[in-house]
């Protein structure tokens, strides 16, 4: 058995993922992944994951090692932000060619860490292996030990080739690489008891600096944010943060769980979408904190702040509630997890006719229930053509969504808000909500919208 | 004449370059109820879905084989099958265009092979036209995969057919836009001509509202209307890419082609609108002669900002072409050009040097000039360099309407004149007090200043 194929299918055995603890020995063996249907599939692969998950460590160099396609078809197109560093920005690929097929792709691999080193000085470099070259059967791992030797710099690989599976089994590959080379490499100059992780957090559209200044004000230091608007020292010196935060739920489970195990860092699971889901992961951050030792009076400190921010919020959105009141949303989403935002919108009086719970565990979806009550539409995955009747029929004010789908409403000439990875507003803490609802109310009373619906006059019936 | 050098480098850096298999899948996205189906895993085709839909803001219809290590490893037989069949019972399409991608490519299916089979055990499929075009990312680049398919596409489907009168095939090149398409058919049909056009952008990614949503694309040009192209008068083939679908055209039903370059420029647009006055009998129309005139002034006003500029393209070969043949007609010089894949046109660059490469390189020649051009991928080097920059070809994921950008015919040179004169204009250098110092020495041969009372 390969390398790969004993990392796939212990990260599918994931002990703390609930889904996989409520199968059967025999299903718990086939993985986590359905398989796909060729022809009617959609979604990344587990590169496009595991590149998604590291890249906003942004001091390093990124080097994908294959044909052009999987660097040079998608390279700089997410607003992971970064703070210092732009060098995450840059994209790295070895563009194999023919002879490199027929060869191997080694050396040439090899030579590419080599000019990055001497042309970029990273403190590390990532190498990202593709489906072709682990075809044709070209060791990362080998070369990169080589490397690291060589040149006296951290060379990563990252093993998870696109034909291993989905996207999500791309994060969790990234997480292992992370665990297996990275973590606990280093030591950080100064340790406190307010020292956390956060796993899972991409700092889109600079979402982590929506909730940084709670933190700042509280006196907790995130140590590491795997991976948003990291360093690769953080990262290296996660190992000695007091408690960590997991943020999307399904991609980073597997390290969560391991610094449990390997470095003692307990954890929970938490969002900072919504006014309620902020607070509460506030307080779990400070219970967490207080119990490995930090001061009794945080958990008094994180109260009064939780107060005086949701009351601030509250405020600012109460101009919006009388507008939204009653308005209906399509929730169409995997990426931002389903029940915090639905959580957050009905806080302002927004009625959901639908959600897809595509990457969404039970638990999730059994709080979705909570809040929806029963006569909510949820749904697994819904295609295009559905979509379109689903936005027509139900009488939707807006759809929320991925870009991918977005056309499905623009089409329907329904106001659509993105809420995934390519978009641009930041929507996490007590200021991301007072910020989506106002984009949503921007997108609902934009005056096109009459506009677009008036047919044209010759199309009128007298 | 340009000498051609290709990058050393082992790491590519910044890719100007994107592969095969995503050009192959524009070129079936032209065509009207088509499906193209990416025979790969799952992440080539969202990644080309995700490049698409951000620069043509458009639904975009595009499948995966969905191959995994195991199916690579046995063959994609099965898959190709299963997607077929997926496709035809949800879609209906007309047509599926099937490509290939480096690791079936590596695995060496093949897809040829595996049609022929399918075919025989699925007569319900008898009425979908199949096209397959191998184009494997490790080898050429976007607009050779654009290039592949519809050479593909032409040996697939075209036959000769009785003669139509009137009927003329464009061929277009995959750096001719919505808008550009356009502008070329409503100059054919100006001289009374029935242009088929194939693959047709401006039908299917116009950005139109349909009344419905379809699971394939809609608009486009017609399988029907592909399988009449033998009985065209002549070929237009517009850019050196198509020359092989053009000969390939030729070779089957005998219709000869005549290649256009470029559309960009007086001269071109000359020889374009004399040929087709030629070929119809008809004299150029009064709009155009008055556009050729507009396009004239727009040349006299202009050329005081263009004479001596130094400008940086990276662009694909019929696009690098285009803008740097006409540039170098505008009295600029093309200090830097870079492209992703060889073409016959590179060595006729009015350049010193065109390099295969990347962004990387580039920037590194850019430094000093008075402009850039190359896709949206070049914000972050116009933004180091501090030069101002002109985004052309694909992706333009930054822009609105990059679909209806213009830059062919009279008109849409008339357009590009104003916008890069427009640009050179904003940027003209503010001249102070110290602009001319003299060199050191000059300044001892000053007379001592004599102090009045």
């Amino acid at each position: 058995m390969s390398a790969l194929t004993r990392k796939v299918e212990m990260v599918f055995n994931e002990p703390a993922c609930p889904t996989n603890q409520g199968k059967s020995d025999k299903e718990r063996k086939k993985g986590c992944s359905k398989p796909l249907t060729p022809g009617a599939a959609a979604g990344g692969c587990a590169f496009d994951g595991a590149k998604i998950a590291l890249q906003p460590i942004v001091d390093v160099a990124h080097l994908v090692h294959g044909p052009i396609a999987c660097e040079g078809n998608s390279w700089d197109n997410r607003h992971a932000a970064s703070s210092g560093s732009k060098l995450y920005r840059t994209g790295f690929t070895t563009d194999i060619g023919e002879l490199d097929v027929i060869y191997g792709g080694e050396k040439r691999l090899f030579r590419a860490i080599r000019e990055i080193i001497e042309k970029y000085d990273p403190p590390a470099v990532f190498v990202y292996q593709t489906c072709v070259t682990a075809l044709i059967g070209d060791d990362i791992e080998t070369v990169c030990k080589r490397a690291a030797e060589k040149f006296g710099k951290p060379v990563i690989p990252v093993n998870a080739p696109g034909f291993a599976g989905s996207k999500n089994l791309g994060n969790k590959l990234a997480g292992e690489a992370l665990l297996d080379y990275v973590i606990g490499t280093e030591e950080p100059a100064v340790t406190t008891h307010y020292d956390i992780n956060i796993y899972g957090e991409y700092n889109l559209s600079g979402e982590l600096w929506q909730v940084q200044p709670l933190l700042d004000a509280l006196g907790i230091r995130v140590l590491a944010n795997i991976s948003g608007d990291a360093r690769y020292r953080e990262v290296a010196c996660a190992h000695r943060a007091r408690a960590a935060m997991m943020v999307c739920s399904q991609a980073l489970i597997n390290l969560a769980r391991k610094m449990e195990e390997r470095y003692g860092i307990p954890w929970f699971e938490g969002s900072f979408y919504g006014v309620t889901d902020t607070s509460q992961s506030l307080r779990t951050i400070a219970r967490l904190l207080v119990q490995r030792g930090a001061q009794e009076d945080l958990l008094a400190r994180t109260a009064t702040l939780i107060e005086r921010e949701e009351a601030r919020a509250w405020s600012r959105l109460e101009h919006y509630k009388a507008r939204l009141k009653g308005k209906r949303v399509l929730l169409l989403t995997g990426g931002v997890k389903s029940w915090s935002v639905v959580s957050a919108l009905s806080e302002v009086g927004m009625e959901i006719v639908g959600t897809s719970t595509k990457k969404s565990t039970s638990e999730d979806k059994a709080r979705i229930k909570e809040i929806m009550g029963g006569d909510a539409h949820m749904f697994d995955d819904l295609p295009p053509r559905e979509m379109y009747r689903m936005l027509k029929e139900s009488g939707a004010d807006i759809m929320l969504s991925g870009g991918r789908s977005q056309f499905v409403a623009l089409k329907a000439k329904t106001p659509w808000l993105d809420i995934n990875q390519e978009r641009h507003h930041a929507y996490a803490g007590y200021e991301g909500m007072v910020e989506l609802v106002k984009q949503i109310d921007r997108a609902i009373y934009n005056p096109i919208w009459a506009q677009v619906r008036q047919p044209a006059p010759w199309e009128m019936e007298d | 004449m340009a000498t051609i050098v290709t990058s050393k480098k082992a790491c590519a850096v910044n890719p100007l370059k994107m592969s095969q298999p995503i050009g192959a899948a524009l070129a079936f996205l032209g065509l009207d109820k088509c499906m193209p189906l990416m025979h790969g895993s799952q992440g080539c085709t969202a990644f080309g879905l995700v490049l698409f839909v951000r620069h043509f803001r458009e639904t975009i219809p595009l499948q995966t084989t969905a191959m995994n290590e195991v199916t690579t490893i046995l063959g994609g037989m099965e898959n190709i099958e299963q997607a077929i069949l997926n496709i035809y019972n949800r879609a209906k399409p007309d047509i599926i265009g099937i490509c290939s991608t480096g690791l079936t490519e590596t695995k060496g299916d093949d897809v040829h092979g595996f049609l022929k089979l399918i075919r025989q055990k699925h007569p319900e499929l008898a009425e979908t036209a199949l096209v397959y075009v191998p184009t494997p990312d490790y080898l050429g680049a976007f607009q050779d995969g654009w290039s592949k398919a519809v050479t593909a596409l032409v040996e697939t489907l075209c036959e000769p057919v009785p003669k139509t009168v009137w009927q003329v095939n464009i061929l277009p090149g995959s750096h001719l836009t919505v808008a550009d398409i356009e502008e070329v058919r409503e100059i054919v049909e100006s001289f009374g001509l029935y242009p088929i056009i194939a693959p047709d952008l401006s039908g299917s990614l116009d950005g139109h509202i349909p009344e419905t949503f379809l699971p394939t694309t809609l608009g486009g040009a017609k399988v029907a209307q592909i399988k009449q192209m033998g009985g065209s008068a002549v070929t237009i083939a517009i850019g050196e890419q198509m020359r092989p679908a053009a000969q390939a055209l030729e070779a089957r039903t005998g219709v000869p082609y005549r290649l256009f370059d470029r559309l960009t420029g007086l001269a071109a647009n000359d020889e374009f609108l004399d040929y087709l006055s030629e070929l119809s009998g008809t004299p150029v129309s009064t709009k155009y002669r008055r556009q050729r005139g507009q396009l004239v002034d727009a040349m006299l006003d202009g050329h005081f900002f263009f004479g001596g500029k130094k400008v940086a393209i990276g662009a694909e070969p019929d696009l690098l072409w285009q803008m740097g043949a006409w540039l170098g007609e505008m009295g600029c010089e093309i200090a830097a050009a870079v492209t992703t894949t060889h073409s016959t046109l590179l060595e006729k660059m009015p350049a010193e040097e065109v390099v295969i490469g990347d962004l990387e390189d580039l920037e590194s020649r850019a430094a000093g000039c008075d402009l850039l051009i190359t896709h949206s991928h070049g914000r972050q080097a116009a933004q180091r360099l501090g030069i101002p920059f002109i985004k052309m070809g694909l992706p333009l994921f930054d822009r609105l309407g990059a679909a209806h950008q213009l830059s062919v015919g009279y008109r849409g040179t008339r357009d590009l004149v104003f916008e890069v004169g427009n640009l050179f204009i904003e940027n003209l250098p503010e001249h102070h007090a110290d602009s001319w110092p003299l060199p050191g020495e000059s300044h001892e041969t000053a007379p001592q200043a004599e102090t009045c009372y």
